[in-house]
């Protein structure tokens, strides 16, 4: 197949962006309007609306804990009001300029003053247990997190990868399988991982091999993976059940740290996925930005005619890297099925993957970066599980779109123009 | 960016230096050869798929030592019904044809919508909403109003578009002016879609008195679209919408001074900037005018068809499809018609097939996913058949990733 690919052409001398960015007062003023509408808000829904002489309770430690922290009880209606002057302050400073530039860090601030008083008023004569929340939250990232780290292996080597749902949903089938057949989760973990990494390679053979798009290569998989899954669902796993029960992964906690205040349980006592997701975080780290490895991936996503230039083999660290990419995804993939649920269920991970890709470009292909993502996604979830479970007025409805309509909120807002690896998505021949 | 563009019209409109009549044939051959072997080599992999997840030939191929022909024999036969099946009840007679129709029609208008956006340089993973909304308005003005059929369908209709385009507009207006990822937003707005037509469904404006379930009051007669019958063959109108979209979409975007920049943003919106074109006006106006087609497609499911209620899983049914219509049609609204015809075909034909065979219906999914693949790589397809590399086309969806 001959391609009409020519040479690489040369990158634009100027850098500005396509779409002006607004000019920084604006933005400022822009983002203390916003904080004092939000002040607003927290003033009058959670304060001046809400009953009198109600108190709220934060709970930080569960029973078994073994060092216990008092609960916090503040009276709801005054930390709304309270709260709400505090945001309305920080936006009028921010407007006025008195702040300077630190819009993300008062936005920021406003924002969890916001949520600590949509709590408290979600908890009126009740508590609300905080631990609870938090733990949820890195329950809910993993499989986001490790979804997003697979695509930014894939995407620093310059291949795009939307398959991550795919990847996530042909693992969840393959480890509930192969764990079930074994009667052994670490079996179920390997073959999750196994799948990942060949779906990787596949993704690899097509975009680099064959240069088919890689969004038509990443859709493909998608269609694939959520095709024959719930076709040997239905067909296979609802025949033999047997065949779906893998069991799952326990809790354990790392001792000695386990033992700390709140950190100790939240961080140290969790099954096997959040530690490897914080390893991987902490590694990913490193090795893209720290060793030569790294740096030799990104040189390939960024200008592989260069990096072929200087000896590096380009497509062969493609390859390597959507397979690790792969492998990570497999990894996340056998979350839903040895930890979440216990079983397999037809389309289960329910769009996670594109959950993950938007952390992956909302944390700027930063495994940092995409961890934060990650956990933000998680945490507005988490937390408006919770509020349902509080039966607050809001319908139920609306609480589940709020994860969503925060995201583009920040995305439009405080991210703005997130910067792909610069050969993101070009095939790359080599002459 | 852009080291391909999506403008790929088919092989033989590669411009090569070699016209000649042979060439020429050869590269129509060519053209339909990939298709013809693409459909054919999926269909053989879907049946492999079937034999070897089949109980029954699963126990006769465990005999096979005792009793091979036996074992080939159940394979055969369980292929050989699965796909009867599939034909009679799509092409094969003209109540499937009828249906085949009416399926194809919401898939190659939103297929139509993910191509307008992907020739724009944008990638529309929100049709799934776009639909959703855009059904849910005209749903809405179907069962509200009562208004003669004159005005109640067009308006009706009006509103599908407006609610697609105005879902959609949302992310060409952020993405213009604060440069939101596209792909996040649309994704985002997937989701919030979803818990609004939830919320709309347990309202008082939309539920039916006495019933506590998620579906909506039925769209009014006056608001139905009329159907339309050729011999036994009988659709209704929105397959003619359809058709004129396709032709409208191909019009606007290789016709028109509009089309064009969208088309050069699309390509190279460094090059269309500096050309003076407004790539933020572009953006604005692919995502408005890919969101009312997504919206359309809603409005002709729900305008068109038996039930004529919204229900709680309606977004469901599209899902993916539209993002695949839309790559294997390769972004020409004749390309767009094509692929959604096939998946109508196959959606058709798929229940007739789980009836007849107990073959579940998930199997066309694979099929489908295995077309697109032999058609997107034309170089597998040529290794697996050793037919010499022709002149193939590349093109790149992907220019707009990271600009």
């Amino acid at each position: 197949m001959t391609t009409v690919l020519q040479d690489p052409p040369a990158p634009l001398p100027d850098d500005t962006p396509l779409v002006a960015d607004r000019p920084a007062t604006r933005r400022r003023v822009g983002f203390g309007i916003a904080t004092i509408v939000l002040g607003l808000i927290t003033l009058v829904a959670f304060g001046l609306g809400s009953e009198s002489g109600l108190d709220a309770t934060f709970v930080f430690s569960r029973a078994s804990d073994a060092v216990q922290i008092p609960d916090l009880t503040i009276p709801a209606r005054w930390t709304g009001i309270v709260l709400g002057l505090v945001i309305i302050a920080g936006g009028i400073l921010l407007a006025l300029g008195v702040l300077g530039d630190r819009i993300y860090l008062v936005f920021g601030v406003a924002l969890a003053l916001f949520i600590v008083a949509l709590l408290a008023w979600a908890a009126r004569g009740a508590d609300v247990s905080i631990i609870g929340l938090l733990d949820g939250t890195l329950f809910r990232a993993t499989p986001l997190a490790l979804g997003a780290f697979a695509g930014l292996l894939c995407e620093r080597a310059g291949v795009v990868n939307i398959a991550i749902e795919g990847m996530l949903l042909t693992a969840a089938f393959v480890a509930a399988l192969t764990a079930s057949a074994a009667d052994n989760t670490w079996v179920g973990l390997g073959g999750g991982i196994a799948a990942g990494a060949l779906l990787g390679a596949f993704l690899g053979v097509l975009s680099i091999k064959y240069q088919v798009d890689q969004i038509i290569g990443g859709t493909v998989i998608n269609i694939f993976a959520l095709g024959i899954t719930s076709y040997l669902g239905a067909r296979v796993l609802s025949e033999y059940p047997d065949l779906n029960q893998p069991g799952a992964f326990r809790a354990f906690g790392i001792p000695g740290l386990e033992r700390l205040p709140l950190v100790g349980p939240l961080l140290f006592d969790n099954t096997i996925y959040v530690f490897l997701m914080f390893a991987l975080v902490v590694g990913l780290w490193w090795a893209l930005f720290r060793t030569r490895w790294g740096l030799r991936v990104r040189a390939v996503g960024e200008h592989p005619r260069a990096a072929d230039t200087v000896g590096i083999n380009v497509l062969r660290t493609r390859y390597r890297s959507v397979m690790l990419g792969g492998a990570i995804a497999g990894l996340g993939g056998t979350w839903f099925t040895l930890d979440a649920t216990g079983s397999f269920n037809e389309n289960m991970t329910a769009g996670k993957g594109f959950i993950a890709l938007a952390a992956l470009i909302f944390g700027r292909w930063h495994p940092v970066g995409a961890f934060v993502a990650a956990l933000v996604f998680a945490f507005s979830e988490e937390l408006q599980t919770r509020l349902a479970l509080l039966d607050t007025p809001i319908p139920s409805d609306f609480l589940l779109m709020t994860p969503y309509i925060v995201t583009i909120i920040v995305v439009a807002g405080l991210v703005g123009r997130s910067r792909a690896p610069a050969a993101d998505g070009e095939p790359y021949v080599v002459e | 960016m852009s080291t391909a563009t999506v403008d790929a019209t088919g092989p033989a409109s590669d411009g090569g230096t070699n016209t000649g009549v042979g060439a020429r044939l050869a590269a129509l051959a060519n053209g339909l050869i990939i298709p013809v072997l693409a459909l054919l080599t999926a269909l053989v992999v879907g049946g492999l798929v079937i034999v070897f997840s089949d109980p029954d030939t699963l126990d006769e191929w465990g005999s096979f030592f005792g009793d091979p022909l036996g074992a080939l024999e159940a394979s055969w036969d369980i292929v050989y019904d699965s796909y009867r099946a599939l034909w009679n009840s799509s092409l094969g007679s003209s109540r499937g044809l009828s249906r085949t129709l009416v399926e194809a029609t919401p898939l190659a208008l939103a297929g139509l919508s993910v191509a307008f956006a992907f020739r724009a340089g944008l990638f529309n993973i929100g049709a799934a909403g776009q639909i959703v909304i855009g059904a849910t308005c005209a749903g809405w003005v179907g069962f509200t109003f009562d208004l003669p059929t004159a005005v109640h369908l067009p308006l009706a209709v009006l509103a599908g578009f407006a609610g697609g385009a105005a879902w959609g507009g949302i992310a060409g207006v952020l993405k213009a002016r604060t440069g939101a990822h596209e792909v996040i937003t649309t994704i985002m707005l997937n989701y919030i879609s979803y818990r609004l037509l939830d919320y709309a469904l347990r309202s008082d404006a939309f539920q039916p008195a006495g019933r506590d379930d998620l579906i909506s009051k039925p769209v009014a007669d006056s608001a139905r679209l009329p159907e339309v019958s050729f011999g036994e063959i009988t659709v209704h109108a929105g397959v003619f919408v359809a058709l004129v979209a396709a032709v409208g979409v191909w019009y606007l975007l290789e016709r028109t001074t509009v089309g064009f920049s969208l088309r050069s943003v699309g390509a190279n919106p460094n090059a269309a900037r500096y050309a003076g074109m407004s790539v933020a006006a572009m953006y604005v106006l692919a995502m408005l005018l890919a969101g009312g087609l997504a919206g359309l497609a809603g409005t002709m499911n729900i305008l068109g068809r038996p039930s004529f209620s919204l229900t709680g899983g309606y977004y469901s049914f599209i899902g993916f499809d539209a993002i695949a219509v839309a790559l294997l049609g390769r972004a020409n609204p004749g390309g767009v018609l094509g692929a959604a015809f096939l998946f109508g075909v196959l959606r058709a034909g798929s229940t007739g097939m789980q009836a007849a065979t107990s073959t579940p219906v998930d199997i066309i999914v694979v099929i489908q996913a295995l077309i697109i693949l032999f058609v997107a790589a034309p170089a597998l397809v040529r290794s697996i058949y050793r037919i010499k590399a022709g002149r193939g086309t590349s093109q790149n969806f992907t220019t707009s990733w990271g600009a």
